[in-house]
């Protein structure tokens, strides 16, 4: 028999943005351009709707083609009543934004206990234990994660009375738990066989062996895996945005209604979500780079 | 000199391949037996055995007074004693060699962590790896490997070692390492069951040699008896295939 190298297993969820290693030209380049034509908008738009430029603009268009619609622009813009509500959106984001992110990283520090929960599980030999954990995983994830946000939060929430955060929290990570539970168990059965045999041959437990030797062989399988489903978690935080909460979304649909105008608020949160997704998964392909690197 | 692994009438299917057919045998406290035979003969599931990575169908495994294949004996004390190298080596990758080898006295003996350090740089100097303390798995030969799987094992001061076809998964220049290793083991009166397609080690190291074929145990003598006159038909088809 030939020495079995351990190959270094790359479990890819497709949902995310591709992530930009090295060596993916293709992925790089259009990664560039997503990422640098959405921070070009984020800066071009409030800087074109910028009271100066507007009037230069307009003034330009209405000496080529006069109309009644560009003067009465024009006089608002001079009078001081245009405003410029890119620029607005931007100072009023920051709150959602906040939002956004203590849901995020909190869903995902909570999908992580349940996912390794689930992912032991689904490895125990107590068969009560297995039983759950298979089941949790079957059920929730046949379940649409936004009829579960209204489960929790409405159909729970009025019998227990759950608070927003903690109800939007909870349902994000019950259902991210699952899927975290089946990147667990791929990592732990990624782990060579031979290591476990080893670990018991020297007398320790299984317990120990979990512990000790799998588990750490494990989260570097699947660093990158947990990395694409915090970038989705992301994504998908934006579905709390139907509970009392004011997230992202939930901010840019209130700024629409209050101004009559859905355009810019809803372009400039798909921007930044966008912005913040790029970001991420540049920083997962770097995160996995290095574990390569370290070979650990 | 006493028993110091027993096995008695062990037997093993898998579905309805047979891997062992009631085989006994034992091994000598200071004793050193090398199991030869052709692949698929049952010599790895035989030595697996003896510290229950591999369950038997039916049959008993002693080693000294514990009762091995006893489903109540506690089975992670009796490993304690049981050294075990592998064909492939298993080092802990995400540890570096040193942690490798106070792994186990540090978690399972608890021992205090400089005493297992100190114990782990005499085993290192022993098997000639001193300065490939700091060093990853990784970054280590086949024949390096092995060597630190030795002192892995033998960190834990076990009363028999068991080698599952050490060498096989080397390149040819690095068997001789892992070899001589072995043989100071053997003569320093350590009790050794190898399972091995080496005869230049059973005719060096071995006090008696078993073979094996199709799960059963053909013949069993010194390496004189068994390599220079062996009884068996099958014994001398398998020795002219592979001397």
């Amino acid at each position: 028999m030939a020495e079995v190298r351990p190959v270094p297993v790359r479990i890819q969820v497709t949902d995310g943005a591709l992530i930009p290693g090295k060596g993916d030209k293709t992925v790089r380049a259009s990664w560039k351009i997503a990422l640098f034509g959405a921070l070009g908008l984020l800066v071009f738009l409030p800087l074109y709707n910028m009271a100066p430029v507007q009037e230069f603009v307009l003034s330009l268009w209405a000496s080529l083609f006069p109309s009644p619609e560009l003067t009465a622009r024009l006089v608002d813009l001079r009078t001081g009543k245009y405003q410029n509500i890119w620029v607005d959106i931007l100072l009023y984001l920051p709150d959602g934004l906040s939002v956004t992110f203590s849901v995020t990283l909190s869903s995902i520090l909570l999908a992580t206990v349940f996912g390794l929960a689930a992912g032991l599980g689904q490895i125990s030999r107590v068969v009560l234990l297995n039983r759950i954990a298979t089941v949790y995983v079957e059920v929730i994830r046949g379940i649409p994660l936004l009829v579960q946000i209204f489960y929790i939060y409405f159909a729970l929430g009025s019998v227990f009375h759950l608070d927003g955060f903690f109800a939007a929290v909870l349902s994000m990570a019950f259902c991210y738990g699952a899927y975290m539970g089946e990147i667990f168990r791929a990592g732990i059965q990624a782990v060579p066989v031979g290591q476990m045999e080893a670990a018991l041959a020297l007398g320790l437990s299984r317990t120990q062996a979990i512990r000790l030797i799998i588990l750490p062989q494990t989260v570097k399988i699947i660093l990158p895996a947990i990395g694409n489903e915090f970038i989705a978690l992301l994504k998908d935080s934006s579905m709390v945005s139907v509970m009392a909460l004011v997230d992202l979304l939930r901010l840019a649909k209130n700024y629409g209604s209050n101004h009559g105008d859905y355009f810019p608020p809803l372009t400039v949160v798909a921007l930044v979500y966008l912005v913040m997704t790029l970001i991420l998964s540049w920083l997962v392909a770097l995160m996995e780079e290095r574990l390569n690197q370290n070979a650990r | 000199m006493p028993d110091r692994v027993r096995i008695e009438n062990a037997t093993k299917s898998f579905g309805e391949l047979k891997a062992l057919k009631n085989v006994s045998m034992t091994v000598r406290a200071g004793e050193t037996v090398v199991v030869i035979g052709p692949s698929g003969s049952g010599k790895s599931t035989l030595l697996r055995a003896v510290n229950r990575l591999e369950v038997l169908t039916s049959g008993d495994i002693w080693i000294d007074d514990d009762h091995v294949t006893n489903h109540g004996s506690d089975i992670r004390r009796i490993r304690e004693e049981v050294g075990m190298v592998f064909q492939n080596f298993h080092l802990f990758p995400h540890l570096s060699v040193l942690q490798n080898i106070m792994l186990a006295p540090t978690s399972v003996k608890k021992r205090p962590k400089a005493e297992a350090e100190k114990q782990a740089l005499d085993l290192l100097a022993r098997v000639g790896l001193s300065e490939k303390r700091d060093a990853w798995p990784e970054q280590l030969s086949g024949g390096q490997k092995q060597r630190v799987a030795i002192a892995r094992a033998l960190a834990m001061e076990p009363k028999v070692m068991l080698f599952d076809e050490p060498t096989s998964a080397l390149d040819p220049e690095m068997v001789k390492e892992v070899l001589d290793v072995m043989l100071d083991l053997a003569k320093s009166g350590m009790t050794l069951m190898v399972v091995t397609h080496e005869m230049g080690f059973a005719k060096a190291a071995a006090h008696r040699v078993v073979f094996m074929d199709q799960g059963e145990i053909i013949e069993v003598g010194s390496p004189a008896e068994l390599f220079e006159h062996p009884q068996n038909d099958r014994t001398r088809k398998f020795l002219a295939h592979i001397l």
